[in-house]
């Protein structure tokens, strides 16, 4: 890939008081690719993840997003430049439909008398929001419906349609595939895949290895706070992973990995 | 249909999956109605008892009766507004009725002093509509402010504040009473928009009030009184707010998910504090309303309204875990209670039984509303 990094993280570190969470990383994210961020609990990923997307403020390092140095305050700061993150449980409001969920936070009104009155603009939001889904391929049958009656990778897709319609320029996604039954997780599979192929680049925060193998094109894994290793898919496998996840393995300990 | 793709064709096992889904569809509808029903139910067995309990006598549909039913359920009712938007957004309010206490000594307060100092009497019962209503909100923002940033418990605190406003409206009413507001306020809380004489010589007039004595006074009904004007004005705009506002798309949200509404960019602690500012001024409205029905201002007036509003919200069907519920459902709500304990009292039923009947329909509202999530659940579980 020759093309500019979208994100560029450089000696990112976050203390938790005396607590190193995550030490001196590096990494970029390019357009169009899908990378996994691998690590056991508590070896920083999460919190890693939570500097790049506003949840946290890092203590040291900088983090370069589309060529422009950051630090976010609120998560919202995040989004509002494009970086979309879409939490293991969801973010969306199940008591609101989908175009409520779509656009929480970023309502069209309608204005009357200069603004005096204003109204939501139901039908239009609505109509984007089954729009935004059909690129993704998804059809919900009664968009009306609040998203309680959707089912896990229908809600998932809300999500994702929620990133898509906003033109998120990266994505983190947190165990998306948590809690899901295996024909749903295909599904959610598939709109990474169709993520990708429209240039937004994903980084996605499994423990699950089969669906890593199966859509990411590199991986970077974590252990205690340091990345101890960054590879193509194409050249490690399930065994050698797992060994970096353990902390067997460890590059920047011995940098030819052979443990 | 020719180019219908094969995968389209219909599921030769689809038949009975689908007639029971109907059916199910079918008990959620009426489910989704039973307020309407219930109410229409009720209306509908008093008409039918009343006169004959009565001999003949009364008539449980009369203009009077139906007249006095709306004037009962106003204060309930606006105390109840306010209320819906709160446990909509997962709080609680138990402030309200002391609220409106309180503002009912306020706005009495107000009006006196204004008129006192030379304002004219409209420009004087505005001055008390403003320091009533204010004043409500005041301490819905006090409630607010606590709840939001310092993340005390919304039960904990509107209890708190409920101690506090009986303390200042006994306080402020020295003796719980304020009396001398000029006699013209009476008009504002007791006249109509329409007036109607039975009988002899009767008639309907339209904005001004016949002048008749004696008798037909007796027989004359008041249509649609101001107060009732108000709290109908009051509900329309917290039908609009809730269903087709960004306020009130943040209300359900929080309600829904705290969580997510925050993560999606909604002000919540600004929010929820506006909310119990909502919840105080609709409380201010209701003393004010009352101070001028009774042309006194009472710091008791409203003690004993907090549970009849919340009651009036749970029959509505609002969820007290929040997330649903809607300002029809309320209205409903509130006179079904009406409707109920009028009714009652008319079948000369002892007045202890309407609060064994109340307290039966907010557990079968409750009931009902559980059955309704337990059928949606099937329906979207596939």
């Amino acid at each position: 890939m020759e093309k500019e990094p979208i994100l560029s993280v450089r000696n990112l570190t976050k203390k938790f008081g005396g607590l190193t969470a995550v030490d001196k990383v590096n990494l970029d994210i390019y357009p169009g690719e899908v990378v996994a961020l691998l690590g056991d609990n508590g070896a920083g990923k999460s919190t890693l993840i939570k500097c790049v997307s506003g949840a946290h403020s890092h203590t040291s390092g900088t983090v370069m997003f589309q060529g422009e140095e950051v630090n976010f305050a609120t998560p919202i700061e995040a989004r509002d430049k494009g970086i979309e993150t879409i939490y293991q449980d969801l973010a969306l409001a199940n008591n609101l439909d989908i175009a409520g969920n779509i656009f929480l936070g970023r309502e069209k009104e309608n204005h009357y008398f200069g603004g005096l009155f204003r109204s939501l603009d139901d039908k239009f939001m609505r109509d984007c929001s089954v729009e935004a889904l059909k690129t993704l391929h998804v059809e919900i049958p009664d968009p009306k419906a609040p998203i309680e009656t959707l089912s896990g990778g229908q809600r998932q897709a809300v999500a994702i349609a929620r990133a898509v319609y906003w033109e998120a320029k990266l994505m983190i996604m947190d165990e998306p595939t948590n809690n899901l039954g295996v024909p749903e997780q295909r599904k959610v599979l598939e709109l990474i895949e169709n993520l990708k192929n429209r240039g937004v680049p994903v980084v996605l925060i499994s423990h699950n290895l089969p669906d890593v193998f199966a859509v990411a094109d590199r991986l970077i894994i974590m252990h205690r706070g340091r990345k101890v290793t960054e590879k193509k898919i194409s050249e490690t496998n399930t065994e050698e992973v797992v060994q970096y996840m353990v902390g067997a393995l460890d590059d920047t300990r011995d940098p030819l990995g052979a443990g | 249909m020719a180019d219908t793709p094969p995968d389209a064709a219909p599921n030769p096992g689809s038949k009975p999956v689908n007639a029971r889904a109907a059916s199910q569809k079918l008990a959620m509808s009426l489910l989704q109605v039973w307020a309407w029903v219930f109410l229409a139910c009720l209306v509908l067995i008093f008409i039918i008892a009343v006169p004959v309990v009565s001999g003949g006598a009364v008539s449980f549909l009369s203009v009077r009766n139906s007249q006095n039913i709306l004037v009962a359920i106003t204060p309930v009712l606006l105390l109840g507004l306010g209320q819906t938007f709160v446990i909509i957004s997962g709080g609680i309010d138990l402030s309200v009725g002391w609220v409106m206490s309180f503002a009912s000594v306020i706005s009495a307060l107000a009006l006196r002093e204004a008129y006192n100092a030379g304002l004219p009497l409209p420009l004087a019962v505005f001055t008390g509509f403003l320091a009533g209503s204010i004043g409500g909100g005041m301490v819905g923002l006090f409630n607010g402010v606590i709840i939001a940033k310092l993340k005390v418990p919304a039960f904990i605190v509107t209890l708190g504040t409920s101690f506090i406003v009986r303390g200042l409206a006994l306080l402020m009413s020295e003796n719980t009473t304020v009396i001398g507001l000029p006699s013209g306020v009476r008009d504002y809380g007791n006249e109509s928009l329409f007036y109607f004489i039975r009988g002899d010589g009767g008639g309907f007039s339209i904005f001004t009030k016949p002048e008749v004595t004696g008798e037909m006074l007796r027989r004359m009904d008041r249509i649609i009184t101001y107060p009732v004007l108000v709290t109908a004005i009051v509900v329309g705009i917290a039908i609009y707010v809730l269903r087709r506002t960004k306020f009130g798309r943040y209300t359900y949200a929080i309600g829904g998910n705290q969580v997510a509404a925050m993560r999606a960019g909604v002000p919540v602690d600004r929010h929820i504090i506006k909310l119990y500012m909502l919840s105080g001024a609709t409380a201010g409205i209701a003393g004010f309303l009352s101070t001028l029905r009774f042309t006194t201002g009472s710091a008791v007036i409203g003690d004993s309204l907090l549970l009849s509003s919340i009651a009036a919200v749970i029959i509505g069907g609002v969820s007290l875990f929040g997330g649903s519920g809607s300002v029809v459902g309320t209205v409903i709500g509130s006179l079904i209670i009406a409707v109920l304990t009028t009714g009652l009292v008319m079948l000369n039923v002892p007045s202890f039984w309407q609060f064994i009947v109340v307290g039966a329909v907010v557990i079968l509202a409750v009931l009902i509303d559980q059955s309704r999530d337990a059928i949606r659940n099937k329906i979207a579980g596939h």
